[in-house]
């Protein structure tokens, strides 16, 4: 039998705002346990929730970026259950009506082609704290710096039909919510979070399958890896003659397979309810326009400009548009260097490739747009060639100083002098008669020998286009 | 709508309240007739009305994104039953 995926993906994006959602302790990352838990995120009898402006904000500006309708008015409701991480009792989330409605985010397929993918809602919730079951001899220690920062749930339509498919919503969302400038992105600190609902049912059928919610997928390939053992695991149950329960399942990243959370499940009755500390949230027309026209450029809108104003293919421009970042250091040197196909050559080729190599950030990358334009500018205008270019790079990378400077300490400028070039031309042929007569004997394969022997005697600093032109000349002449 | 005592015992683990077998017969009973005159107010034609989701007819105040909350560790750490290196302890919990 021929079997589809079925897959949703809820994800959570952490909020990048300095302080809680519902009080005024700092979210920064990384400080000493509890320092920043006040006692409204403590859960103190007594405290009031009130609600972060920038939150709110950071919220429609996604609401307007998925071309979402923005609730003018929303509630907030207590998801009840008992952890130690969530002192309160309940986490405040938004249940029935979310601030954030039905919208859609377009996906690029392997093949190509586009796929537009729902997305059901965003809301607005409280991140819970943190639990350590390590270092504390039979207890575990609770840090509650995180409880109460600002999540944005963004969940998506049950339409993507392959853990491929999956990813690439997921990395679409995680850039857009970047280039919006309303959350940091960082994986690793758990800013950007993802969980999976996966069932399968043969080919052609309209119902679902009962589905499993995947758990703890902190990285891309974790999410691929995770819902592609959870397919092949749901068919080969089901053609065994068994059936899917409907559960949480852990994925376990050392043994690349999806575990049940028995014992859980009672856990998901969470009795929501308006929450009566917390009035119902307006939002006026004036104040989404005012968010629209704080828009930056989105990705979509930033590659085609990119395609059509800089003539770069698509895919190109989807390359250098995939984060803002790259897309704003690309524009930086392709403006200075004034050539920008050359410019995106490189910054997709030698610039990333060092970049992944060092583990570096566009910000903390050591050659600047500016640097790397000036690198540029002598290729353009043949100072250098485009492969001692490549040497020229490596030692501004390795901090030897700007393109100008590294040219002249190694004597890199190209030799353009023709006369300089005749006699190196002349030598080459002259130490390799036999090639020569070869050559012109019909062997014309042998041009590029002798341009290679040229380039070698001139250190690779010859002009290749002289070259070639002498060359000809003088081979066939 | 009736509930029973199985359901009595459920809600009150899910809200962690001891309530033992012998009372969780009578509970039902109550909660029974309580949820039976709430039901009362399903005669009354709502069509139209928005739901209520609180009392007063006002909308959320907003906050400035500000930090305005100084650490105060040492002294919500002194009412703690348990504490170490800056965390609270309690029983320990597995997934």
């Amino acid at each position: 039998m021929q079997w589809e995926a079925v897959i949703g993906l809820e994800l959570h994006a952490q909020l990048a705002t300095r302080t809680k959602i519902f009080s005024g302790a700092s979210t920064a990352y990384g400080a000493e346990a509890n320092t920043q838990a006040c006692a409204i995120d403590l859960g103190m009898p007594g405290m009031l929730p009130v609600l972060n402006e920038r939150a709110v904000r950071f919220a429609v500006r996604l609401g307007l970026a998925l071309g979402a309708e923005v609730a003018g008015r929303s509630v907030f409701a207590r998801k009840n259950y008992f952890y130690p991480d969530l002192p309160k009792g309940y986490q405040i989330s938004q249940y029935e009506i979310p601030v954030v409605g039905t919208g859609h985010l377009d996906i690029e397929l392997e093949d190509g082609s586009r796929k537009r993918i729902g997305v059901t809602r965003a809301h607005l919730e409280e991140d819970a704290g943190k639990s350590l079951h390590e270092g504390f001899t039979g207890m575990s220690g609770i840090d509650l710096n995180r409880a109460g920062t600002p999540l944005l749930e963004i969940v998506s339509e049950p339409e993507l039909r392959s853990a491929k498919e999956a990813v690439a919503y997921m990395k679409k969302m995680h850039s857009l919510v970047r280039y919006l400038g309303i959350c940091d992105g960082n994986m690793q600190e758990g800013s950007f979070r993802c969980d999976a609902n996966v069932s399968v049912r043969p080919v052609g059928q309209l119902e679902f399958g009962t589905r499993a919610e995947l758990k703890n997928l902190n990285s891309f390939r974790f999410v691929e890896r995770a819902i592609n053992f959870e397919i092949e695991r749901q068919i080969e149950l089901i053609e065994d003659g068994g059936t899917v329960v409907q559960e949480t399942r852990l994925f376990d990243p050392d043994r690349g397979e999806t575990r049940s959370m028995r014992g859980k499940e009672e856990a998901h009755d969470y009795r929501y309810f308006p929450d009566p500390d917390l009035l119902p949230l307006e939002i006026t027309p004036g104040f989404i326009e005012e968010v629209r026209a704080e828009l930056p450029e989105l990705p979509d809108a930033k590659r085609a400009r990119f395609a059509g104003d800089y003539g770069l293919p698509d895919y190109d421009a989807g390359v250098l548009t995939s984060s803002r970042e790259l897309a704003d250091y690309f524009e930086a040197v392709a403006s200075s260097c004034g050539d920008a196909k050359l410019a995106a050559n490189w910054v997709m080729g030698e610039f990333s490739g060092a970049l992944n190599k060092a583990g570096l950030d566009i910000a903390d990358s050591p050659v600047d747009a500016e640097a790397l334009a000036g690198l540029l500018r002598r290729i353009v205008d043949e100072t250098i060639s485009g492969k001692i270019a490549k040497e020229v790079f490596e030692a501004m990378w390795q901090g030897e100083g700007d393109a100008d400077t590294v040219i002249a300490d190694r004597g890199l400028e190209q030799v353009t002098d023709s006369s300089a070039i005749e006699a190196m031309v002349d030598e080459a042929i002259a130490a390799n008669p036999q090639q020569l007569e070869q050559y012109r004997a019909g062997k014309t394969k042998l041009m590029g020998f002798f341009v290679g022997q040229v380039m070698k005697a001139s250190g690779g600093k010859a002009n290749p286009q002289q070259v070639n032109e002498i060359l000809k000349q003088r081979l066939d002449g | 709508m009736s509930i029973d005592a199985d359901e009595v015992a459920q809600i009150a683990h899910l809200a962690r309240l001891a309530v033992n077998a012998e009372v969780s017969q009578a509970h039902a009973q109550n909660l029974s007739e309580i949820l039976a005159f709430v039901e009362r107010l399903g005669a009354v034609d709502t069509t139209g009305v928005e739901p209520l989701a609180h009392p007063l007819e006002m909308t959320q105040r907003l906050r400035p994104d500000e930090v305005c909350e100084d650490n105060q560790r040492e002294r919500f750490q002194a009412i703690a039953p348990l504490t170490e290196d800056g965390h609270y302890l309690v029983p320990r919990v597995i997934e």
